[in-house]
């Protein structure tokens, strides 16, 4: 499709899906990871795609893994607390080079250590990309197959409740990235042709010189996830929207889609005069530390707006470097629930978060630095 | 070796499917025989440029680097559900597991249930010795009553280490499976027995009449901690007595 249409946000992340070219999904139910699911379900069958309603989220991300060993794109997801379920999986196909690209439209913000840290065993990342709202997500979830393929390792879309379940109009046509993805001459068909392939995360071939002591093979295994985890952090460009941060005293860090409120909140008070600025970052891992420690440095205070008890505020503190102090405003919002979407979800609120940084910042002013 | 006094080919000494004719698995080990016929199946059903293997992990994870098959590495027990993935991409072509008890039974035995209620088309052989063969000998969900294991010491005892689980049983129930079968490599005319159940397993699958399973009991003297010549005969007396050999289903086409 090429028009514009009001979406939910689930159906939109499915049609970038299908625009993508992923032809397999499979997934559990689970809210806020529910509508997305239902969408793949209805859709890819006419697309000539298959999707299937796991009997759990191990058994999804399984038959992920095997439909992508074939070679064509596949998507699994949930929400953290389903993807904790997967993580062994994770963390394994990661080493078998596998291209998934898995969601997770999370509970609250609190799966940010989950998402950039590996989340499973091992030496691995996965790239995490986060939009800030459904726009966004649509493109991002093209480029995460784009990625995915590019480096042959797992990209997470990194959604929420506000991301699942709010409209926008959103026009999901294809986005071209290039045609300049490697051949995936290492997928199965069953023809050996010319000779068989074997798709495994153990480190070993069929036909290699590599000498057959396991040991010996898995340590120069793990050695190359260790160097190709490097290379797509060199080689990737982090990516991230850097706002107002030339003259800021004070700049905001936040992700996802709370970092649309807050970009709102510091236009409002740039607006009314005040030297405030924001950084949100796009990509998780790799993280912007570059961009955010230029964005930073005439900074009199870092402020970091999570909706969680403070995760990726680490990221923030190991790029900033102590140059500037960094504080967190943000904290634990969800409903009743704990799917949807809490207090912390409100301009005026985000506001007064920011204003209560600025008072300190202005009381402290004539101090020496 | 075959020009040995007393000694004949009864076969070609590398099978057409293997890369080489070598293993190191234990001697006595059923695995590499039980293997060997799945590929001589596939021969003969003219399936050698048609076929993924799904491996679950044990020792039988040793074939990914010898069988001259497009082979997929699953995780333990995860199998199943990797299998689901392939076929679900590459509907003409025989997709097969192979897995171990402790793979199918003990982690895997949620996939290996829903996969066939789901009735996917794809053929699961189990190699069932009753025993984590790979680890040195422990007890899994088929080891039997009275089993000598190093986590059932005195031999497995119901009251203290549950009963032993007759997957093929099980499987057999659900609509889903199409082709259900036990057999065992322990002696010449049981290897011929069990071909026919495997070869009907892949028909099964071609015929699109279901999920198929075929059970087959491997001998591990080295797990057992008999000698390796006993193997057979342990087998026959202990595995053999509760996992009893058979078909259990065959489904007819139109099911």
């Amino acid at each position: 499709m090429s028009e514009r249409r009001l979406m939910e946000g689930s159906e939109a992340l499915a049609e970038a899906c299908i625009a993508a070219g992923c032809r397999f999904f499979a997934g559990y139910p689970m809210t806020p990871f529910t509508e997305l699911l239902e969408h793949m379900a209805r859709r890819l069958p006419d697309e000539g795609g298959v999707c299937v309603n796991a009997e759990s989220e191990i058994e999804a991300v399984g038959m992920a893994w095997g439909a992508l060993a074939t070679g064509v794109r596949a998507a699994t997801g949930s929400t953290g607390q389903g993807l904790s379920l997967m993580q062994e999986s994770l963390a394994e196909i990661t080493l078998a080079r596998l291209p998934l690209v898995v969601f997770n439209m999370a509970r609250g913000g609190s799966d940010y250590f989950q998402a950039t840290r590996g989340g499973g065993h091992g030496d691995y990342r996965h790239i995490v990309l986060a939009p800030m709202d459904i726009n966004e997500g649509v493109a991002l979830t093209q480029l995460a197959f784009h990625l995915a393929d590019k480096w042959r390792n797992p990209v997470l879309v990194y959604g929420d409740y506000l991301l699942s379940h709010t409209y926008e109009a959103v026009d999901v046509s294809p986005l071209d990235f290039g045609d300049d993805l490697p051949a995936k001459d290492w997928a199965v068909d069953g023809r050996r042709d010319p000779r068989a392939k074997l798709v495994t995360m153990l480190g070993f071939s069929k036909h290699g010189e590599e000498s057959p002591g396991m040991a010996q093979g898995m340590e120069r295994h793990f050695q190359a996830a260790v160097e190709h985890t490097a290379a797509m952090e060199r080689g990737e460009p982090a990516r991230v929207d850097v706002g107002f941060c030339d003259d800021a005293d004070i700049v905001v860090v936040a992700f996802g889609t709370l970092a649309k409120f807050v970009r709102y909140v510091v236009r409002q008070l740039r607006a009314d005069g005040h030297r405030v600025g924001y950084v949100r970052p796009i990509t998780l891992w790799p993280f912007p530390s570059e961009a955010l420690a230029a964005a930073t440095k005439g900074a009199r205070t870092v402020a970091v707006l999570e909706n969680s008890g403070g995760q990726m505020i680490d990221d923030v503190r190991l790029a900033v470097l102590g140059r500037a102090p960094v504080e967190f405003i943000g904290g634990i919002s969800t409903d009743s629930s704990g799917f949807g979407v809490g207090d912390l979800l409100d301009t005026e609120v985000v506001r007064a978060r920011i204003e209560a940084v600025l008072a300190s910042v202005v009381a402290s002013e004539g101090a020496p630095a | 070796m075959t020009d040995h006094p007393g000694t004949h080919l009864v076969a070609p000494l590398k099978p057409e499917l293997f890369l080489t004719t070598e293993h190191h698995l234990c001697p006595g080990c059923g695995e590499p025989v039980a293997t060997r016929i799945v590929t001589e199946v596939l021969c003969e059903l003219a399936q050698q440029r048609s076929a993924v293997c799904v491996l679950g992990i044990g020792c039988y994870t040793a074939f990914a680097r010898m069988l001259d098959i497009d082979t997929v590495q699953a995780l333990h027990g995860r199998a199943p559900s990797v299998a689901t993935g392939v076929k679900r991409m590459l509907p003409d072509v025989s997709v097969f597991t192979l897995q171990g008890d402790g793979d199918m039974v003990n982690e895997g035995l949620q996939e290996v249930l829903h996969t066939a209620a789901r009735g996917e088309n794809v053929t699961a052989i189990l190699l069932n010795n009753g025993v984590f063969g790979e680890t040195g000998g422990h007890m899994t969900a088929t080891s039997v009553i009275g089993q000598r294991t190093k986590t059932s010491l005195d031999g497995r005892d119901a009251e203290y280490h549950g009963h032993p689980i007759r997957i093929a049983d099980l499987v057999a129930r659900l609509d889903g499976a199409g082709y259900v079968a036990r057999g065992s490599v322990h002696s010449a005319g049981a290897v011929a027995k069990t071909k026919k159940m495997i070869r009907a397993a892949f028909e099964c699958q071609v015929e699109r009449r279901g999920f198929s399973l075929v059970e087959v009991l491997t001998m591990c003297p080295t797990g057992w901690f008999v000698p390796t010549a006993d193997g057979p005969d342990y087998m026959e007396q202990t595995l053999g007595q509760i996992h009893v050999m058979g078909e259990l289903k065959v489904a007819r086409a139109g099911r």
